[in-house]
């Protein structure tokens, strides 16, 4: 009876999903934390010329040329700052490796079906086809973010169109 | 003990394509009228490894194939079929066969049918042309007179071997010891019922009733012990597939070392009554003159690594590098009386990191010989569809070149040297008409110069037409003139679309192709260069750099940003002077340098670069020249110059405008790597794109970049 019980919560479980939560400004967004490479802190960053200006350019991470995009600039945030508390999360997206610079890292919170709704139309900054849903956790509202479609979509100019 | 024969198809698809590789070769150089028997050998050899090795993986249609090809090139050794030019292209076709077959089964996928059956069919109608047989054998053709006398004298043997119904093989294993006969037993008792067995350690038979092929046996046991242990023969027997009596002979196998292919002899059968013993005994034991051994050596003194490990090792090698310049710069602020030995460790460290590098980068070079074997055919193939005599003549095949290049210089090439043997070289007729020899002469060469590696296709034919080019350029409405410089018209072949052939013929004159040989070397850092003289030739250079990977590099400083430009592409540096400045209508200048007005391009200008020095006599002019075009790029300092490990920007990011790569600094931090080229396009297109009358045209750069 027990081992019935322990399995369906394991069933219960492999549903559940758990998520990087970061900062943007005073919102809360969260993606899939088997994206995530790693996280480190905003330095030494070699500006790309005739980019786009969220692309603030390229890092060396150990080796391995890295564009790190700011997503507070990509979404229109009024505050951009750069000090001590500015991290890069280090997303691995279709063999890609990318880095998105966010205000702070929070926590990882594991959300199960239920508590992702899905996400409503959104205005232009925001197409909802880059969000899997939205997560709510008691008061808060977590934004998840689809970061596979998000970094390879054509808006973000990270990557080349497959020439014709 | 198991083995997954599985494990073993990766070292048999190699070896199956060095040995296709060689057949090639063999018959390429083959002598129609003289042939060889040496060559013709060791192009029945190959067929006959690749077909043991096809037999064993069960890759049954590349069996079927070698099969056939072996007896027939068997019957072509003996000399009972007179070879001809035709009958050569028919076997290089089937090589060409096998080769897709094999790259079928490596892909996981079943051979082409068709083709199969059409290359068997005609395989069987030169034999019965020829020779009058049919090479499935047992069919009734027509005796095999030449088959039996060739056969190895039969070898004293051991007869406990019991007779019966079935395949009976005797398997005789020379001086092989306890602990390994234990484990040839079993595995034989996997293959078949063992029978009997006996003996002592020098001389120990199992009899063994099988439906395996000796072959098979074989290949499986030479995992175990060496071929000249292992001795199979066919045990009396009353029934014997006639099958294969043609092919009975055995060739000298080589002494290899165990591999799944290792020379198996072709034990199948013996016809009735006629007990022959079939081995892969190493010395030379059939007919004629004692052989050389194909090969010596060659195999032990060399590995087969693949690539991935390579570019992983000199990844780490650049990573260190990095390392030890970033401590270098830490270590410099120390004083050298308190922290001498600290300090010469330091340089002792580097000149031992950069002999590693040195070393390591070497692995990546191989000979342009692995590009210009191929040429033979294409060249062979090429002149007898155009109906033109050719010799071909390679220099340089011992220049070694980063082995990325070699893999993207082919295509390139074979399309020049193609339109070569089009257009330069003349029919036979009209050369011996302008008083040349019958023969056109096709050169390909490769030599090293600087950091470059330098490979021109030079014929000796008609030469470029000024007039014809010019006309066709017309005619496409191609911006040229009657002043043009012979340089800049040789480049007209170059543009997209464009043929002076006059007519479409197989081989070339679509006009698709010359713009892309020059992107895909522009691609690879190189350039094209053309020379020609009216009826006496013309010369194609390809200059390309030596690798990839390493960069002699020029570190300069823009505002606070630090750019590597490449060394090869920097002529000289110079500060301008004020009367050496000249304003050019809006905001164009040009900069005098001995006589010459070149074109200045402000790296901040086209890089965006903030607080850069805008007064242009306090800049430093770095003249530069990339694709024959030079001009002055403005830049704030010259910091040094120093060898740079380049990093793909396109991995994960996407190609950037004036920038051709990137590198990591001493201090840990990316500089960017400035594409000559490039940059003078963009300088060009930003200037565009603030005249407020025109339309803005970053976006079509941008474009035309992705294109490249």
């Amino acid at each position: 009876m027990n081992q019935t019980n322990e399995a369906a919560l394991a069933a219960a479980e492999a549903h559940n999903r758990e998520f990087l939560v970061f900062s943007l400004g005073d919102e809360e967004y969260a993606v899939d934390i088997l994206k995530v490479q790693e996280i480190r802190g905003y330095e030494n960053v070699t500006r790309i010329a005739n980019a786009p200006d969220f692309i603030k350019g390229v890092t060396n991470l150990r080796g391995v040329i890295v564009p790190i995009v700011d997503l507070r600039i990509k979404f229109h945030l009024d505050k951009v700052e750069y000090g001590g508390q500015t991290v890069v999360i280090v997303v691995n997206v279709e063999d890609r490796v990318v880095g998105i610079v966010v205000d702070g890292v929070s926590d990882v919170m594991t959300l199960s079906p239920e508590q992702i709704k899905p996400a409503p139309e959104f205005g232009v900054t925001l197409s909802s086809d880059f969000l899997s849903g939205l997560g709510s956790l008691e008061d808060r509202m977590l934004v998840i973010v689809d970061i596979d479609k998000l970094l390879t979509s054509d808006e973000m100019e990270l990557v080349e169109r497959v020439a014709e | 003990m198991r083995m997954d024969i599985t494990d073993f198809y990766d070292t048999f698809f190699e070896e199956a394509e060095e040995l296709l590789a060689d057949m090639e070769r063999h018959l390429l150089e083959l002598d129609v009228d003289e042939p060889d028997t040496e060559q013709l050998n060791a192009i029945f050899r190959a067929a006959h490894s690749i077909k043991g090795g096809a037999g064993t993986f069960g890759f049954d249609i590349l069996q079927k194939t070698t099969h056939l090809f072996e007896n027939l090139l068997d019957h072509t050794r003996k000399g009972e079929l007179t070879l001809r030019r035709d009958i050569v292209d028919t076997f290089l076709e089937t090589k060409d066969m096998l080769n897709d077959q094999l790259d079928a089964y490596r892909n996981g996928d079943e051979p082409d049918q068709e083709a199969f059956e059409r290359i068997c069919r005609t395989l069987q109608q030169i034999a019965l042309e020829e020779i009058g047989q049919d090479l499935e054998g047992g069919t009734g053709a027509a005796p095999k007179p030449a088959a039996p006398p060739k056969t190895p004298e039969p070898e004293p043997q051991a007869t406990d071997g019991a007779a019966g119904e079935g395949e009976r093989l005797v398997v005789t294993l020379l001086n092989v010891g306890e602990k390994d006969r234990q484990l040839l037993v079993e595995e034989l008792a996997q293959l078949g019922d063992v029978i009997a067995q006996g003996g002592d350690e020098s001389r120990y038979e199992v009899t063994l009733a099988s439906s395996v092929s000796g072959d098979d046996i074989e290949a499986v046991m030479c995992f175990i012990v060496d071929a000249d242990q292992v001795q199979i023969r066919s045990a009396p027997h009353g029934q014997a597939a006639q099958a294969e009596a043609m092919t009975e002979t055995v060739q000298p196998a080589e002494a290899t070392p165990p591999k799944p292919d290792a020379e198996p002899a072709n034990s199948a059968a013996a016809s009735a009554g006629n007990e022959k013993q079939v081995t892969t005994a190493s010395a030379p034991r059939t007919k004629s003159k004692g052989k050389p051994k194909a090969k010596s050596g060659g195999e032990s003194t060399s590995i087969r690594v693949s690539v991935d490990k390579v570019d992983q090792i000199i990844n780490l090698v650049g990573e260190l590098i990095i390392t030890q310049s970033m401590l270098d710069q830490t270590v410099s602020e120390l004083d050298v009386v308190s922290d001498g030995a600290l300090l010469n460790g330091m340089s002792l460290l580097q000149r031992n990191a950069r002999d590693l590098q040195e070393a390591v980068m070497s692995i990546r070079m191989i000979p342009m010989d692995f590009v210009f074997s191929r040429f033979p055919r294409v060249v062979r193939e090429t002149a007898g569809k155009l109906g033109k005599e050719i010799e071909l003549v390679t220099e340089g095949e011992s220049t070694e070149l980063d082995k990325s290049l070699t893999e993207r210089i082919i295509d390139p090439l074979t399309h020049l040297v193609r339109n070569s043997l089009d257009h330069g070289i003349e029919p036979p007729d009209v050369r011996e008409a302008a008083g040349k020899s019958r023969t056109g002469k096709l050169v390909l060469s490769a030599k090293h110069q600087g950091g470059n590696i330098i490979i021109e296709v030079i014929d000796d034919g008609a030469g470029l037409n000024r007039d014809r080019l010019l006309t066709k350029a017309r005619e496409n409405g191609l911006p040229v003139s009657d002043t043009m410089s012979d340089d800049e018209v040789w480049q007209l072949i170059f543009a997209p679309g464009f043929s002076t052939a006059k007519e479409v013929t197989d081989v070339s004159g679509r006009g698709v192709g010359m713009d892309v040989v020059k992107r895909n070397i522009q691609g690879m850092g190189g350039h094209v260069q053309i020379m020609s003289r009216p009826g006496e030739g013309t010369t194609i250079r390809i200059v390309l750099p030596l690798t990839l990977a390493i960069l002699d590099g020029m570190s300069i400083k823009v505002g606070s940003e630090m750019f590597i430009l490449p060394l090869s592409a920097v002529l000289e540096s110079l500060q301008p002077a004020k009367e050496d400045l000249y304003a050019m209508a809006g905001d164009d200048v040009v900069l005098k340098v001995r006589d010459e007005y070149l074109p200045v391009v402000a790296v901040h200008e086209a890089l965006d670069v903030p607080d850069a020095k805008t007064e242009l006599t306090e800049t430093i002019a770095v003249i530069v020249q990339g694709e024959g075009r030079r001009y002055a790029l403005l830049v704030d300092d010259l910091v040094g110059q120093q060898q740079v490990v380049v990093k793909n920007l396109e991995t994960n990011y996407r190609k950037v405008p004036g920038v051709s790569a990137a590198t990591i600094l001493g201090d840990g931090s990316v500089a960017l790597i400035l594409d000559i080229t490039g940059l003078h396009r963009l300088s060009r297109a930003k200037k565009e794109k603030r005249r407020p009358e025109r339309k803005p045209s970053l976006e079509a750069l941008t474009d035309q970049e992705l294109e490249t």
